[in-house]
Order: structure tokens, then C-alpha cells, then sequence
């Protein structure tokens, strides 16, 4: 049982600023993600939360209580690294008995606590084995094990999918959920991977430059991109962005194409916009759809088939390539002019002064 | 004719045979991917396609021509690696000039120019030109280790996982751009992969190759929609297709560990046997045959993974957008029937007789 609360945290190692003053609280219970690209300050996050780093300024809370200057070991919290960081030495048994052994527990205690985590991973038939011998997936399961026998307040993971390859981070992914499903353990969990993000957390924390640019449920930082940035990272591909200008209720985009403001932005959009007339149109791959009657005009620069669905990549001007996902049925040869239209329900507008997204509820 | 042929190309190493009676051919202006896991024999195929690696046995085709005697100077091919082997301290210009500017090719300045300029354009890289390739950004330094080998107008491209150090957004730009340079080039290039979204997004045509061996060759429709092993079927598309185990009870298809049943295909089935139902193929539906409890739900923003359990077996669903279930929620659910595949017990593709 667990509520961490981060205080305007902040880490500077010398004049480099690691993670700019974070404020973030974690729930009982919840699974938080914080994601972004490598160098963003994630995981310099997540060890701060730990205590294998040492904060520059702000507070640490956990359960209420001032654990900023605590060591690690007293933070009841247990961390699950990409590296399994495994003793090959010993045994898997050994392995995940060891914390419980360094508490100086009952071996009964031990026995009982093992057994029930090792049903929980289904490990069972691995007991024996070194840790060397084990396949990445099962590494990682012992991993876990050994983190969760130790019934820590919260589950700290940084990356733990990070080396194992694509199928196995399919199922491991589910199997770290549904384990989260049923313990109900506090958990930060660490990733670059938006797809592991948005498919694990409760909330995410998207980061980029030391800096939190959203936090929001997958929905949100889906739906309603906080910036370009977010924008951009969620979603594979990410959301479509064009530059335009707005002239009355037109967006002039590049070559002769022109989206009309939807009537629900009409209002807000030049009020957001400051004055300026420069103006982002975004939309994701599956807010558009082909129609010859379309708004917008491009000609085909790629089609590709991804398994259940194709994409169509829309040469929209001057090499400026709109994604648009369609159904595998009609295939486009390149340099087909083609037309399309935007679901209105499903564009999003910015501003390319301050990168941020003009608010929907402005709209409304 | 075909530009590439390799006949049965068998080549051992000391403790292990690399490739197993392989053939396949390239067509001209084909984009050709070989797919499969670590150690599957891809890289070798390639050098032996380069000259690089001699086969034991069988033997390699460029235009109807052998050229097993050839050197790999004289078969004109151009290798782009997975690392960008540039010369760091040359800019990108010289880079890109360099296998021109070889005595042997005695090519006249001007021309080089063009080529380079013409080349440079069609990659985007017009603006880096005077940069050292030290400089660059890896999507950038990929893009001219990609123009070097375009600049030299080879007869064939072989590529070894080229995007494969790159992070998931340039890869994804990457894979777009290349395809489309290929297209509108009409240049032949076999590409290697372990992506199987690699080989289904760029590929003409795909062969995947296990084991040192040749399982299947086909278009990625082929590959995806009609695997010939469950290997095939589980190494593409994701999430993973259902595999499960079945048999034939009184005419239906009954699913071990479940109360699901089906309609018989018309196939000649044995008693038991392997079912493969992509996620796709299963659909919530108010009016669906089956039910299921939602134990798991990975919302993946364009889409969400349902996993549904029905008595033992669980089986993922993938519908589309922000998915209104939750977990714990009863759900009824239907398999598309004609979307189904089956696989006898040597893990091999049942299809129907004369087929």
C-alpha cells in the first residue's frame, strides 16, 4: 500500500539540468508510466523515487512521510532493473529467497512467501536452475519474483522489457499487467516504448528535455496531445501535423489545400492563437478517410500493408507526407492523385509559437 | 527472366550448415526481403550473393548468367549494413563521390557532380552536402550510406537490416521514404530483416527463411494471410495470432479447453490439430456465438487488445479505437470462419486438395 508524492523534484549534475522541478502524485494502487525518448530524465526520475540518487531540491512522500534523505533499503520499495542484475551463483530459489534471507526471516516464513510467488510467475519448474541458463523471459520472471517476495510498499521498474526481444515483450507485457491486475501494487514503471506505455499505464507520464510535458490516462495523451511533442511521440505512426495559416475560417496548407474550421473552433482557435495567423492542423492516421469528394488533395508516395491494415502515405506538397490508415482491399499506385477527408470530431489544432494544443474545451 | 537466381545454395561452417538446398529469384525492379530470426542464415545468403562467402553447393545467377567465379568487384553489387561504414572525416559530398571516383570507372568530374546532386536530392540530404558525416545524426548518416550506394547506379541492392539501429520513429520514416526510392527507381534490392513489420510494410515479395532453410516465398499478403507453418504464422502480425489446439467432434471443430466449437471447413482434418485465429478475426458482438470474460485490456490508442478467457483458454482480440471494455465484463464474441487457419500435428499448413 502505497501513495508516493514527488514535490517539485529537481536533479542538476553540475550545470547540466537532469529533471527540472516534477511535481507528480501516484495513487494507491496505480500503475504510472513515465515515457519518453533516452536522455529526457526518466530514469533519473525513477531513481530519485528509489534513493540510488539523491535529489538536487524538492520532497519525497511516501504514505505522507518525508522519506527524501532515506536510504534506499528504507523506502520499502522494490526495483526491477532491465538487467535482470540476477546472482548467477545461486540458484532461482536462492535468488528470490535472498531479500527475505537478508531480513533475517523465519524459514517458514521464507518457504510459504517463495512458494506463493512462484506460482503467481508459474516458475515453479525453475527452482533449481541457475539463473544463467534461464531464457531472458524467465530471467525476467525471477526478477520480478524476487521483487515481489518481498511485498515492498511499491514496484519501481525501469525498462524491463528493454532487452528482450519483440514477441516476448508481447507477453511479458501482459503477464507484468495482469500481475499488476492482481496484487494491485504501487508501480512507476520506466520506458521509451509509447506502445508499452499507453498499453500498461493507468496514467503516463510523457517527458522530454527534463521537463513533463503531459500526465494523462492513455486516452488522454492519445486523444488530446498536450503539444507537438506528445503529439508526435504517441502513437505509431505519430498524429498527422501540418503548418498552416488561418485566413477567416479557412486553414491554408501547403499547395492549394484548405481545411475549413470545424464550426465548434470557430471561435476559439484565432483567440488561441494569439493574433498570429500560423496555426498546426493535426489528426491521427485513423481520422482520415479517402473519398474522392475529400477537402484535402495529395498524391500517393507509398502504400504498405502492416498485417490487418494498409497505410497510404499522401504526398500533400512539397514532400510534406500526411499517414493514412486504410483497409488492405484498395491499393494505390504511387503518384495516384488521391482526395480525403478529416473526421471533424478528430482534429486538433496548436500553436506553433508555444507548441501547445489550442484546448477543446475552449472549443466548446 | 530473372535478375538474381540462387540455385540451391547449400553452405556449411565448421559446426554448423548456414543454408540448406536454398532457392528463390528476384525479379528486376523487385523489392525482395529475406525475413527470419538471429542465426536463420540471412547475412550469409546475402555475402554469398556478394562474393563475399563461397557456397559449398549450388550455385548463383545474376541475369541468367553463374557468377560463382566472379569476384565481388566484378558482380556490381552495393552493400548498405546495419553500421554506416562512412569515412568520418570526408564530408558528405566526398562520401557520396567516392566509389565514382574510383581509376577504374575513369568517370568525368561533371558527371560525378550530377550523380551526386541528383542522388542528394532524392535522399533529402541536399543541405548536408558540406558536413562531415561525423556530424551527423544516425538517420541522417544512414540516408547517405543508403545515397552511396545509389550513386553508383549498381545491378542490385543488398541491404543487411539497415534501420535496425535506428529508433522507432526514423524507422518508421525510414522504411517509407526507401520504399518509395525504390519504387520510383525500379531498383532491385534484396533486404534483410529480423522485422517481420519491416518485411511486411516494404516487400514485393518475402521469403522466410528458419533454420537455414527456405519455408515459405510469397507476397506479405501470402505470408499473412496463409502461412505455410505456424512458425510463419506466429512470426508475423501483431499481437501474436491465437494458436490453439483442436479437434473434430461429431463434424465440428470443437477448441480444446474450451465449450467453443465451430463449423467443420471443408479440409481434410485429422482428429486433432492446430486452429490459428488472428486477433482481428475475433470480434466482440452483442449477437456473437461465444462468450468470454475480458481478464486484460491493452488500449494501444489506434486500437485495443482484448484478452478474453472461455473455460481454460485465453485468446486476444483486437478492436478497434479506445476500447469500452473493461476487465471482469462478460463479453459475447464471433470468429470470422473463412478467415481461419489450420495446421496438422507436423505444424505444416492444411489446405484443400489441389491446392
Amino acid at each position: 500500500m502505497a501513495t508516493i508524492e514527488l514535490n517539485k523534484i529537481e536533479k542538476k549534475f553540475g550545470e547540466f539540468h537532469a529533471v527540472k522541478p516534477l511535481d507528480l502524485t501516484v495513487r494507491d494502487g496505480e500503475f504510472v508510466v513515465l515515457l519518453g525518448p533516452s536522455g529526457c530524465g526518466k530514469t533519473t526520475t525513477l531513481r530519485m523515487i528509489s534513493g540510488l540518487e539523491a535529489v538536487t531540491s524538492g520532497r519525497i512522500l511516501l504514505n505522507g512521510k518525508d522519506v527524501t534523505w532515506k536510504h534506499p533499503s528504507e523506502r520499502d520499495m522494490a526495483f526491477v532493473f532491465q538487467f535482470y542484475a540476477l546472482y548467477t551463483h545461486l540458484s532461482v530459489w536462492q535468488n528470490i529467497a535472498f531479500p527475505l534471507q537478508a531480513q533475517g526471516e523465519k524459514r517458514e516464513v521464507i518457504d510459504r512467501r517463495v512458494s506463493e510467488v512462484v506460482e503467481i510467475l508459474r516458475i515453479g519448474h525453475l527452482l533449481r536452475a541457475r539463473p544463467g541458463k534461464l531464457s531472458g523471459g524467465d530471467q525476467q520472471r525471477v526478477a520480478l519474483a524476487r521483487a515481489l517476495v518481498r511485498r515492498p510498499a511499491a514496484f519501481l521498474m525501469d525498462e524491463p522489457l528493454g532487452a528482450l526481444d519483440a514477441e516476448l515483450r508481447e507477453t511479458m507485457r501482459a503477464e507484468i499487467k495482469n500481475l499488476h491486475i492482481a496484487q494491485h501494487a504501487t508501480t512507476v514503471y520506466v520506458t521509451h516504448d509509447q506502445i508499452e506505455a499507453v498499453a500498461m499505464g493507468d496514467r503516463i507520464v510523457v517527458m522530454s528535455k527534463a521537463e513533463v510535458q503531459q500526465v494523462g490516462t492513455p486516452v488522454e495523451v492519445y486523444y488530446d496531445p498536450a503539444n507537438l511533442f506528445v503529439a508526435r511521440f504517441i502513437g505509431s505512426p505519430g498524429m498527422n501535423l501540418l503548418d498552416g495559416r488561418l485566413t477567416e475560417d479557412q486553414v491554408h496548407l501547403l499547395g492549394k489545400n484548405r481545411y475549413a474550421v470545424p464550426a465548434a473552433w470557430k471561435r476559439s482557435l484565432p483567440e488561441a492563437l494569439g493574433g498570429r495567423d500560423e496555426v498546426v492542423l493535426g489528426f491521427r492516421p485513423e481520422a482520415a478517410r479517402m473519398d474522392p469528394g475529400g477537402a484535402l488533395a495529395g498524391e500517393v508516395f507509398a502504400t504498405d500493408m502492416h498485417g490487418g491494415y494498409s497505410l497510404l502515405h499522401v504526398n500533400v506538397g512539397e514532400n510534406e507526407i500526411v499517414h493514412i490508415r486504410s483497409d488492405r482491399q484498395t491499393s494505390y499506385p504511387i503518384g495516384t492523385p488521391v482526395r480525403f477527408d478529416i473526421d471533424a470530431e478528430m482534429v486538433r489544432f496548436f500553436n506553433p509559437q508555444t507548441e501547445a494544443a489550442v484546448s477543446r474545451e475552449v472549443a466548446r | 527472366m530473372s535478375q538474381v537466381e540462387l540455385r540451391h545454395i547449400t553452405k556449411h561452417f565448421p559446426t554448423v550448415t548456414a543454408l540448406r538446398d536454398v532457392s528463390f529469384s528476384i525479379h528486376h525492379g523487385e523489392f525482395f526481403v529475406l525475413l527470419g530470426p538471429t542465426g536463420a542464415g540471412k547475412t550469409t545468403t546475402l555475402r554469398i550473393i556478394a562474393g563475399l562467402e563461397q557456397q559449398d553447393e549450388g550455385s548463383v545467377l545474376l541475369d541468367g548468367e553463374p557468377i560463382d567465379s566472379r569476384t565481388p568487384a566484378e558482380r556490381d553489387v552495393a552493400f548498405v549494413f546495419q553500421q554506416y561504414s562512412l569515412y568520418p572525416t570526408m564530408t558528405v559530398y566526398d562520401n557520396l563521390a567516392f566509389p565514382l571516383r574510383s581509376p577504374l570507372r575513369n568517370m568525368p568530374k561533371p558527371q560525378i557532380k550530377s550523380r551526386v546532386e541528383d542522388t542528394a536530392e532524392k535522399l533529402r540530404i541536399t543541405h548536408l552536402l558540406k558536413r562531415k558525416t561525423a556530424q551527423l545524426s544516425g538517420g541522417e548518416m544512414q540516408r547517405v550510406a543508403i545515397g552511396r550506394a545509389i550513386v553508383r547506379e549498381p545491378r542490385l541492392f543488398l541491404m543487411d537490416e539497415p534501420l535496425s539501429n535506428l529508433d522507432a520513429k526514423l524507422r518508421e520514416t525510414l522504411r517509407v521514404e526507401l520504399k518509395h526510392l525504390q519504387k520510383t527507381q525500379g531498383s532491385t534490392t534484396l533486404f534483410v530483416t529480423h522485422d517481420q513489420i519491416e518485411a511486411l510494410t516494404m516487400a514485393d515479395r518475402i521469403a522466410v527463411l528458419i533454420e537455414g532453410e527456405a519455408i515459405q516465398q510469397g507476397t506479405p499478403d501470402d505470408i499473412y494471410d496463409r502461412p505455410a507453418t505456424t512458425f510463419v504464422a506466429q512470426m508475423v502480425g501483431t499481437p501474436r495470432i491465437n494458436l490453439v489446439s483442436a479437434g473434430l467432434h461429431n463434424g465440428t471443430v470443437a477448441i480444446e479447453g474450451s465449450g467453443l466449437s465451430l463449423p467443420a471447413p471443408r479440409l481434410n482434418l485429422s482428429e486433432s490439430f492446430l486452429l490459428g485465429i488472428r486477433p482481428e478475426d475475433i470480434r466482440p458482438d452483442p449477437k456473437g456465438r461465444f462468450t468470454g470474460k475480458v481478464i486484460l485490456t491493452e488500449p494501444l490508442g489506434v486500437e485495443t487488445i482484448l484478452h478474453l478467457r472461455s473455460g481454460e483458454l485465453t485468446l486476444l482480440s483486437l478492436v478497434p479505437g479506445m476500447a469500452s471494455q473493461r476487465v471482469g465484463d462478460e463479453v459475447r464474441f464471433d470468429i470470422v470462419q473463412e478467415k481461419l487457419h489450420y495446421f496438422g500435428p507436423d505444424k505444416k499448413r492444411i489446405t484443400a486438395e489441389g491446392n
